[in-house]
């Protein structure tokens, strides 16, 4: 694509690393792909449980790299007036208003108003034209795509294949510069073929011990080593259980910071049972993880 | 493309292309729907990344051309096949350096030990492989463990070239010499000796990082053993012998344990799309949304006055679902994988009633609400739910007869009713009269059918005769039809 631009990486290891300095933890799959999209100008679509950094992630790359952040968060009935653009609609109200009480006193006439409505201080600026129009590096957010329709979904592809947005009344705007993108997915509804081949995919799954453990270190400070140990141990025995919903990252860190304030050291099975409810969100997940521990507690092997 | 083709990655060879398109080639025989964008995506991406970063290779081409999780492992096996060899020829990727060093390090382990120079990891007896193999996983040395994997294939896979077997035979056949078992547990002892005043929680949460260090070295001897098919065999033919279906083209009816295991993973997210498009509240009649462009622009021939800009949506009515399945013997596993969808779209959906019939029918929406554990759940199910009437061989006919007595009142226009089961119905009367009152009240009736479409009316089967009353019935054998019934919900 647009090999002119200076990349802003020299390396998927340079990518790790550079993630590390802002205390975001990825491994080599996340930083290969982030590597990639900026050479190749590629939208990323980043799917995984919830709580797995998938926001998280872009957030990292705009600070790595100095861009400014645009965010578009999804919702159900997220249209076009408010991803896109549209017409300040009461603002224009108002100076047709204020036209006509002009021309009731014999001012100017109706000739410019079209126009003059139709212009740049009337129009609502939404994210994805927002990143379009920018002239510096932008990284966009298109978060939690899953929840949009499949009339926006097409609107959203639409844009990400030629980085440009055609305006009726102003004429067609072009990206001086292809945006990083980051989709994000859930993963509650099967996004289409044609979004998927557009975009390089990279699904974020609750990361391997040691990086958990590298996660909590960064993320609360004051932990200590063995704790933190301890808690991303305890975090994976759980998530090997059947569950309605497996603790996240974000559960982790929370669980860990709720231990350091309660001053614990080290982690046995009756503090763990009696804070699970930090971890795990269902009643029925924090029974069966209770039983569990406390069948470790008797159970002498 | 040819060798000369300015656009070839950096540093790589027609031979390195010649691999990716056999890759490919493999992936789309595996099932994984290759577009040729995304085949030409790879290639691109392949010019910008280091060839010898084995993993960025490696996720690059996942990214690229791998759009679903559910295919992931899939594509490790296939990218395994192709490239692993290739890995070390191109001395690819800091892996293969640390395994040169590994070997160096057991040549002078063995050697310091020995007192001899010339010791070498195949010379090693079975006794000392076994107790180098005991430290590299306590220490959690992976190189370590990378080189030993290695040298275990070599004594004992007993791997001739040409040979006609398959790599499950020399995996068995290694892992029975090393008896993975009682390693655990003499690493246990060791632990334990180690650290006496161990509380139960540390020593269980040693215990699992053990298992994850030991699982990590089956993977490499079968990693290993693999490398050597290829390199016997070529990857096409190691390729295709080690082909195993995508989890959504799993039969129900024919799963094995392990590919129940996959299919159970892979179902909780379609089943959280089944909910969502069932909860979905139909938006019929619903206005586009208002054009304010358009709005104001007809205010200026009225000097301003604006139309009126609200908008209502029509308050939507709550749908509800009832499951009727059928559990008997000739869909048993299908119908432990039903059971595990309705209890999976009932923790989801409120408003769900199920029933499960084989020539009687009762009602378990409660021992799905009762507990949260679905294994629970089907076991009562299989006891005390009160399924039988004569002698517990398929009766639809009786059991919908059954059913409409009982509960047919409950059936409204917003009633969507799944109906599960072959329809093999032992030539009993198949009073599908009920069925049609059904489609009259009902919102959608639908069947679904383990059974292959062209065994459909075939013997005993009688699902045409229910079908006819039904919106629509559909083949249901795997993962990849229900979700084209879901997805045709809307
Ligand atoms: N790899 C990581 N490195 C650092 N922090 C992380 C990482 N993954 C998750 N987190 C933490 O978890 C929190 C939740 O992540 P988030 O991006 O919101 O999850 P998601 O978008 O996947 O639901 C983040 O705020 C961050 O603190
Ligand atoms: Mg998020």
């Amino acid at each position: 694509m647009t090999d002119a631009a200076p990349s802003r990486f020299e390396s998927p290891a340079s990518v790790r690393e550079g993630l590390r300095s802002v205390a975001y933890l990825a491994d080599e799959g996340i930083a290969g792909v982030v590597f990639l999209a900026e050479r190749l100008g590629k939208p990323i679509l980043v799917e995984g449980p919830a709580g797995t950094g998938k926001t998280q992630l872009a957030k990292s790359v705009a600070e790595l790299t100095g861009a400014r952040l645009i965010r578009l968060q999804c919702y159900e009935g997220l249209d076009e007036s408010k991803a896109l653009y549209e017409w300040n609609y009461k603002k224009q109200l108002l100076r047709i208003q204020a036209q006509r009480i002009a021309e009731s006193e014999g001012g100017e006439g109706w000739d410019d108003i079209e126009e003059d409505i139709f212009s740049e201080p009337f129009l609502l600026t939404r994210p994805l034209l927002e990143a379009i129009r920018a002239d510096e590096p932008v990284v966009l957010l298109i978060d939690e795509v899953d929840r949009v329709e499949v009339e926006t979904e097409a609107l959203l592809l639409e844009i990400l294949s030629d980085y440009q947005v055609s305006i009726p009344e102003l004429g067609t705007v072009s990206a001086t510069q292809i945006p990083l993108v980051f989709l994000t997915s859930n993963n509650t509804r099967e996004l289409s073929e044609a979004l998927k081949r557009r975009c390089l995919f990279l699904h974020i799954d609750y990361p391997d011990i040691d990086r958990e453990k590298e996660i909590v270190l960064t993320r609360v400070p004051g932990i200590s080593e063995s704790l933190a140990d301890q808690v991303v141990r305890i975090v994976r025995s759980i998530r090997s259980l059947e569950l309605k919903k497996a603790p996240s990252v974000s559960e982790t860190l929370d669980w860990a910071r709720t231990l350091l304030l309660l001053g614990i050291e080290s982690v046995d099975a009756e503090t763990a049972t009696e804070t699970l409810h930090i971890l795990l969100k269902y009643q029925s997940d924090i029974e069966k993880a209770a039983k569990d521990l406390s069948a470790t507690t008797a159970g002498s092997r | 493309m040819t060798a000369t083709d300015p656009h070839l990655p950096r540093g790589s060879s027609a031979g390195l292309l010649e691999s990716l398109s056999g890759f490919v080639k493999e992936l789309r025989n595996a099932g994984i729907p290759v577009s040729l964008t995304e085949n030409l995506d790879a290639v691109e991406a392949l010019r910008h990344i280091p060839l010898e970063d084995r993993d960025a290779f490696k996720y690059s081409l996942a990214a690229t051309m791998v759009k679903n999780n559910a295919h992931w492992k899939t594509f490790e096996t296939v990218f395994e096949v192709y490239f692993s060899l290739r890995g070390r020829e191109y001395r690819l990727g800091g892996e293969g350096e640390g395994d040169f060093d590994a070997e160096d390090m057991i040549n002078t382990l063995i050697g310091a030990r020995e007192g001899e120079g010339q010791g070498s990891a195949e010379g090693m007896t079975p006794e000392q492989l076994a107790e180098m193999l005991f430290r590299a996983l306590m220490d959690g040395n992976d190189a370590m463990m990378r080189a030993l994997a290695r040298a275990a294939v070599t004594r004992y896979a007993g791997m001739e070239p040409g040979r006609p077997v398959g790599g499950t035979y020399y995996l068995y056949r290694t892992l029975r010499n090393l008896d993975l078992d009682s390693m655990l547990e003499r690493m246990m002892q060791q632990e334990r000796r180690r650290n006496e005043d161990e509380t139960d929680l540390e020593e269980r949460l040693v215990r699992e990082e053990y298992e994850a260090r030991l699982d990590a070295l089956r993977r490499e001897i079968e990693a290993e053993i693999r490398r050597r098919l290829v390199a016997d065999r070529g990857a096409e033919a190691v390729a295709k012998s080690v082909r195993k279906p995508l989890p959504e083209d799993i039969d129900f009816m024919h799963a094995s344990r392990e590919e129940l295991v996959a299919l159970r993973r892979a179902i909780a997210p379609l089943t959280r799309k089944l909910a969502v498009r069932l909860a979905r509240k139909r938006r019929h009649g619903r206005k586009g949304p208002l054009d304010f462009r358009n709005t104001v622009r007809h205010s200026l021939s009225y000097g301003g006055v604006p139309a009126d800009p609200k908008f209502r949506y029509p308050r939507p009515s709550k749908p509800e679902i009832m499951v009727i399945a059928d559990i008997s013997g000739s869909v048993a596993a299908f119908a432990r994988f039903t059971l595990q969808m309705v209890y999976a779209i009932s923790s989801q959906f409120s408003r769900v009633r199920s029933f499960v019939f084989i020539d009687g029918i009762d009602e378990v929406t409660d021992y799905f609400k009762a507990t949260e554990d679905i294994s629970e759940a089907i076991h009562r199910i299989n006891t005390e739910a009160d399924v039988i009437w004569v002698d517990g061989h398929s009766d639809y006919g009786h059991a919908f007869e059954a059913f409409w007595d009982r509960w047919g009142r409950d059936v409204n226009t917003k009633t969507t009713v799944l109906l599960l089961g072959d329809a093999r119905n032992n030539y009993h009367a198949a009073q599908a009269w009920v069925l049609g009152e059904m489609a009259k009240k009902a919102r959608h009736v639908y069947w679904l059918n383990p059974e292959p479409r062209s065994y459909w009316d075939t013997g005993d089967s009688i699902v045409g005769q229910y079908a006819t009353h039904c919106d629509g019935a559909y083949e249901c054998r795997n993962l990849k039809q229900l979700e084209r019934f879901v997805e045709q919900l809307g």
